[in-house]
C-alpha cells in the first residue's frame, strides 16, 4: 500500500546535467570555433543561399558565404556582449537593490524613483535614443541594453532584500557593530543568491534577444561581422531557399537560452 | 475497564520516508466518543505524522508502510485520495498549530468558515453565527467580516476550531493548538476544548510536546518518543508514578511556578529520524540502561492499571525526583546596580501609534538574574530592545555600568555593544543560514575582542565547550542542527564577545520542554562560572521559578509589581499577576 506522491528532485537534476553539459558545448564552440572554421566569414564562396553540399555542410548565406564558418565565427561577439551587458547590468542592478531595500530611509524611494523613469521607456526605443546620443556602434548597444535592465534587477534585489533585512541575524549583525557593506555581503547577499541565480539566466537570455535585434536594425554591430543574432535576422529572406542558414544560429541561441536558465534554475533551486 | 464503543482504531500503524526510515511504528490505539487522548512528545518523535494519518492524510516523503486507521469502522488509508478528501472535516477533522498561518490571510472569518461547510454540503442560514458562538466569538456580521490579521492569535486559533467544528465530526485532531500563544490565552482555549467535548460528545485527540499542558486536559496520555509509543495510560496516573524513565525525565523537566525549584533536564538530545539505536531508542539517554537494552527495541507490556511501557526495567523506574526547592537567599548575589533604566516611554509608529513601554523604571544588580514578564503585547521585548539599542525610545534613561547610552546601537562605542548581548527568541531566524557555525562564533570575537587566526579559532571550541555542543558541529550549517542546538549557538555566539549583561528574550518559547531545561540549566550555570547578569524576557512564569531572583511583570507597557521572585510567585498583590500564576498549566504531583 503506497499513498505517498513521489518527489520530483531527480528530475531537476537530470535537467541541470543536461543544461551544464550543453552551456559548455556552446562556450567551447564560441571560443575555439574560429581556428576550426573551413573558411573566412566574410569571404563568398557560392551562390547566395545554396542548399547545404560537400565543402559548405550547412550551405551559404543571403551573401553566398559558408554558414558553418560564420557560426563557428558567431558566438564569441554574443557572449562576449551580451554577457558583459548583463554584467554591468547587475553590477548596478545589485547595487542599487541592496541600497534601496536595506537602508529604510530616504536613500530607498530616492534610488527606486530615479531607476523607474527608466521604465517609461520601451527598451528598443531607449536602445535607439542612447544610439542616437551616443553615436552607433556595438558599445553604445551594449551600455543601452545593460541600463535598460537595470530597473527590473534593482526591483527584485531590493524586494529580497527587504525581506531578509528584517531577519534576526541582520540585527544580531547590526548590534555588533558591523558596517554597511560588511552586513550586505556578509548577511544579505548570500541569502538572496537564490532569486539572483533564478532571475540572471533570463537577464542573459534578454540581453541576447535585445542585442539581436539592435544588430538587426544596424545600430550595433556592422554588416561584415559573424553574430549568431545578426546571422538569424540577415538570413530570414532565404528560409525556403536555404533554411539552415536561419535555423543552425536560431538552433544554437535557442539551446544556449535554455542552457543557461536550466542551470540558473537548479542553482536557484540549490539555494533555497 | 467498561468499555464504551472506539469510534478512532489505530492499529500497527508503520510510516516510513519515501527512502525507507522509520518515523513512526507500532502505532495503536482506540478512543470512544467523550474522550481526549493526549499525544505528547518532542519534535521529531513523530507526534505529527500519526496526528494526521489519523485524518488519512501523510506528508510529502512520507508512505504508510502498514497498517489501518478506522473511523467508525471504515479504513481511511484502503480510500481513495477523493474519498479521503471528501471525509476530512467531516469525519475527522484538524485544528492546526499555527493559526496564523493555517488561515487564508486573503480570506475574511465568515466566508472561511462557509468555505469548509460548503465543502460538505448546502449551507443554513446563521450556521457562520452558530460556529462562531460554539467557539465564544462574537456571532456578529462585523466580526465575520474580519480578516484573520484583524484577529489576536487567540481568535484566530479559535476561529481554526471553529472551521473544525463547523460540520460536527465525530473525531478531532488538535495538533499543538496553544503553542505560541501566552498563558492566559492557552488557558482559555484548553477550556474551550474540554467544554466541547462535554457539549459535542466528540472524540478528541490533543497533540503537542507539553505534558503539562495535555495533564491538564486528556483522559489518557501517550508518551511518543523516536517514532514508538513508550508509555500509554489514565493520564492523572501516568503523572503520578511514570513508569518509563522518558517519562520521568519530561516531567523532572517540566517548571511550575506553584513550586519553584531548579529543573532537572534530560542527559543528550532526541535522535533524528534514521539514526534511531537498534535497541531501545531512548537507551542512549537513559538512567537505568542495562546491556540487554542496547540490543532489542522492547515490547509495549502491560504494567497493570491500564497502562503499557516499552521498557524492560519499568518495574526499577524511581518515583519523580523533582529536585530542590528554591527558596533560599537569592539577594546574596546582589552587588552594585549594573543596569538602570528610569522612566521609559516608547512607542511604535504606524497607522495607529501603540504606546509600548511608558514610564518604566527598574534597576540589575550585578550578577543578577531578573525576569520581565507579560504576555504578547506587553512591551516586554520593547523594552529589551530599546536596552540593546534596536528600538529608539521617546523618552527616559538607560544607564549601564554608569555610562548614558545612546538610543540606536549605531552610536554607541565598541565597548558598550561588546558588554550588551542579545539572545534572540527565534533561533531559526537569529542565525545566518549560509554561515557555518564556526564563523558565526568567529566574527563576535574578531569584532569585538580583537581574536585573530588560532585564537578565534581556540575561542570556538571553548564556546562549544561552554553551552555543552560537540566540536563536530563547528563545521555544519544552522540547518543541520535541532531547535535546541541551534539556540545553544546563538548563545554561544553572544558569549563570544565576552559581555556582561546578557538579555534573553523568550529564548526557550519555541523549543520543547526537554530542551528548554537543558538550555536553563546552561543559563544558569554561566550565571555562576562566568558571573553574568541576565536579563530574561518571558511569558512563563515556569521559566521564570526555574531561575531569576527577580521579577517584573509588565501590561500594556507599564510595571505592575516588581519584587523577588519568591515573594511575587507566593504572593502576587496584583489581580494580573495572580492571573498568569493561574492560568500556567501544570501537573498536580503529590
Amino acid at each position: 500500500m503506497i499513498l505517498s506522491r513521489r518527489r520530483i528532485a531527480p528530475l531537476s537534476n537530470v535537467g541541470a546535467w543536461i543544461g551544464a553539459v550543453v552551456l559548455v558545448m556552446v562556450v567551447v564552440i564560441a571560443l575555439v570555433g574560429p581556428w576550426l572554421a573551413p573558411h573566412s566569414p566574410d569571404q563568398p564562396i557560392a551562390a547566395p543561399f545554396t542548399p547545404p553540399g560537400s565543402g559548405h555542410p550547412l550551405g551559404t548565406d543571403f551573401l553566398g558565404r559558408d554558414v558553418l564558418s560564420r557560426l563557428l565565427w558567431g558566438g564569441r561577439s554574443v557572449l562576449l556582449f551580451a554577457g558583459a551587458a548583463t554584467t554591468i547590468a547587475y553590477a548596478v542592478g545589485l547595487a542599487v537593490g541592496l541600497l534601496a531595500g536595506y537602508s529604510r530611509s530616504w536613500i530607498d524611494p530616492a534610488l527606486m524613483r530615479s531607476v523607474d523613469i527608466l521604465l517609461a521607456f520601451p527598451a528598443l526605443v531607449f536602445i535607439l535614443l542612447l544610439a542616437a546620443a551616443l553615436g552607433t556602434g556595438i558599445w553604445s548597444v551594449l551600455l543601452a541594453t545593460a541600463v535598460i535592465q537595470v530597473p527590473g534587477i534593482a526591483r527584485i534585489i531590493r524586494t529580497a532584500t527587504l525581506e531578509q533585512s528584517v531577519r534576526g541575524f541582520v540585527e544580531v549583525a547590526v548590534l555588533r557593530g558591523e558596517t554597511t557593506p560588511s552586513i550586505l555581503r556578509r548577511e544579505i547577499l548570500p541569502n538572496i543568491a537564490g532569486p539572483i541565480s533564478a532571475d540572471i539566466g533570463l537577464r542573459f537570455t534578454w540581453s541576447v534577444i535585445l542585442i539581436a535585434s539592435v544588430n538587426f536594425l544596424g545600430l550595433g554591430l556592422q554588416p561584415p561581422a559573424a553574430d549568431w543574432g545578426v546571422m538569424v535576422s540577415e538570413n530570414r529572406g532565404g528560409l525556403n531557399l536555404n533554411p539552415y542558414a536561419m535555423l543552425a544560429p536560431a538552433l544554437i541561441l535557442g539551446a544556449l537560452t535554455v542552457a543557461i536558465n536550466l542551470v540558473s534554475d537548479s542553482l536557484a533551486r540549490r539555494y533555497r | 475497564m467498561n468499555v464504551p464503543p472506539a469510534i478512532l482504531e489505530v492499529d500497527d500503524l508503520k510510516i516510513t520516508t519515501t527512502s525507507g526510515d522509520a518515523i513512526l511504528e507500532e502505532a495503536s490505539l482506540t478512543l470512544a466518543r467523550g474522550e481526549i487522548l493526549g499525544v505528547v512528545g518532542e519534535s521529531g518523535s513523530g507526534k505529527s505524522t500519526l496526528a494526521l494519518a489519523m485524518l488519512g492524510y501523510t506528508r510529502d516523503g512520507t508512505r504508510v508502510e502498514r497498517g489501518s486507521v478506522r473511523i467508525d469502522g471504515t479504513d481511511l488509508l484502503q480510500l481513495p485520495e477523493r474519498e479521503r478528501r471528501r471525509r476530512r472535516g467531516r469525519v475527522a477533522s484538524y485544528v492546526p498549530q499555527e493559526p496564523g498561518q493555517a488561515l487564508n490571510p486573503s480570506l475574511r472569518v465568515g466566508a472561511a468558515i462557509l468555505d469548509v461547510i460548503r465543502e460538505h454540503g448546502a449551507a443554513v442560514p446563521g450556521q457562520v453565527g452558530r460556529v462562531l458562538t460554539a467557539v465564544h466569538l462574537p456571532a456578529t456580521k462585523q466580526f465575520a467580516r474580519r480578516y484573520p490579521h484583524e484577529l489576536s492569535g487567540g481568535q484566530q486559533q479559535r476561529v481554526t476550531i471553529g472551521m473544525a467544528l463547523s460540520c460536527q465530526p465525530p473525531v478531532i485532531v488538535f495538533d499543538e493548538p496553544t503553542t505560541g500563544l501566552d498563558v492566559i490565552t492557552q488557558a482559555g482555549i484548553i477550556e474551550e476544548i474540554r467544554r466541547l467535548r462535554d457539549e459535542r460528545d466528540a472524540a478528541m485527540v490533543y497533540v503537542s510536546h507539553d505534558l503539562a499542558v495535555v495533564a491538564a486536559l486528556a483522559d489518557r496520555i501517550m508518551v511518543v518518543y523516536a517514532g514508538r509509543v513508550v508509555e500509554h495510560g489514565r493520564a492523572a496516573a501516568l503523572v503520578q508514578t511514570p513508569r518509563h524513565p522518558y517519562t520521568r525525565g519530561l516531567i523532572q523537566s517540566i517548571p511550575d511556578p506553584s513550586r519553584p525549584r531548579t529543573l532537572i533536564p534530560m542527559r543528550g538530545t532526541g535522535a533524528g529520524v534514521g539514526q534511531w539505536p537498534a535497541g531501545c531508542p531512548f537507551e542512549p539517554r537513559c538512567p537505568q540502561r542495562v546491556d540487554a537494552c542496547a540490543t532489542a527495541v522492547p515490547p509495549l507490556e502491560p504494567a497493570g492499571d491500564e497502562r503499557s511501557v516499552r521498557c524492560i526495567r519499568w518495574r526499577d523506574t524511581p518515583p519523580v525526583d523533582l529536585g530542590d526547592r528554591l527558596g533560599g537567599n537569592p539577594s546574596k548575589r546582589s552587588g552594585g546596580a549594573l543596569l538602570q533604566v528610569e522612566d521609559l516611554l516608547a512607542v511604535h509608529r504606524g497607522a495607529d501609534t501603540v504606546v509600548a513601554a511608558n514610564g518604566v523604571t527598574f534597576a540589575i544588580g550585578e550578577q543578577q538574574c531578573v525576569a520581565l514578564v507579560g504576555e504578547s503585547g506587553s512591551g516586554k521585548t520593547t523594552v529589551a530592545r530599546a536596552i540593546i539599542g534596536l528600538h529608539r525610545p521617546e523618552a527616559g534613561t538607560i544607564v549601564f555600568d554608569g555610562e548614558s547610552l545612546a538610543g540606536h546601537a549605531r552610536d554607541r562605542t565598541a565597548t558598550q555593544r561588546q558588554r550588551i548581548q542579545y539572545v534572540f527568541q527565534n533561533p531559526y531566524d537569529s542565525l545566518n543560514p549560509r554561515q557555518r557555525i564556526a564563523d558565526a562564533l568567529a566574527r563576535p570575537a574578531r569584532l569585538l575582542r580583537g581574536l585573530k587566526g588560532q585564537q578565534a579559532t581556540d575561542e570556538v571550541a571553548r564556546l562549544l565547550d561552554r553551552v555543552r555542543l560537540p566540536q563536530t558541529i563547528a563545521n555544519r550549517y544552522p540547518h543541520q542542527l535541532s531547535g535546541g542546538e541551534r539556540q545553544r549557538v546563538a548563545i554561544a555566539r553572544a558569549l563570544a564577545a565576552r559581555p556582561d549583561l546578557l538579555i534573553c528574550d523568550e529564548i526557550t518559547s519555541a523549543l520543547d520542554v526537554s530542551v528548554q531545561a537543558a538550555i536553563l540549566e546552561v543559563l544558569d550555570d554561566l550565571r555562576s562560572q562566568l558571573g553574568l547578569t541576565i536579563l530574561l524576557i518571558t511569558h512563563d512564569l515556569g521559566v521564570v521559578s526555574a531561575i531569576a531572583d527577580h521579577v517584573i511583570v509588565l501590561q500594556r507597557g507599564c510595571i505592575l509589581e516588581a519584587g523577588p521572585v519568591m515573594d511575587i510567585l507566593a504572593q502576587p498583590t496584583d489581580a494580573y499577576t495572580t492571573q498568569l500564576i493561574d492560568a500556567a498549566p501544570r501537573m498536580r504531583i503529590a
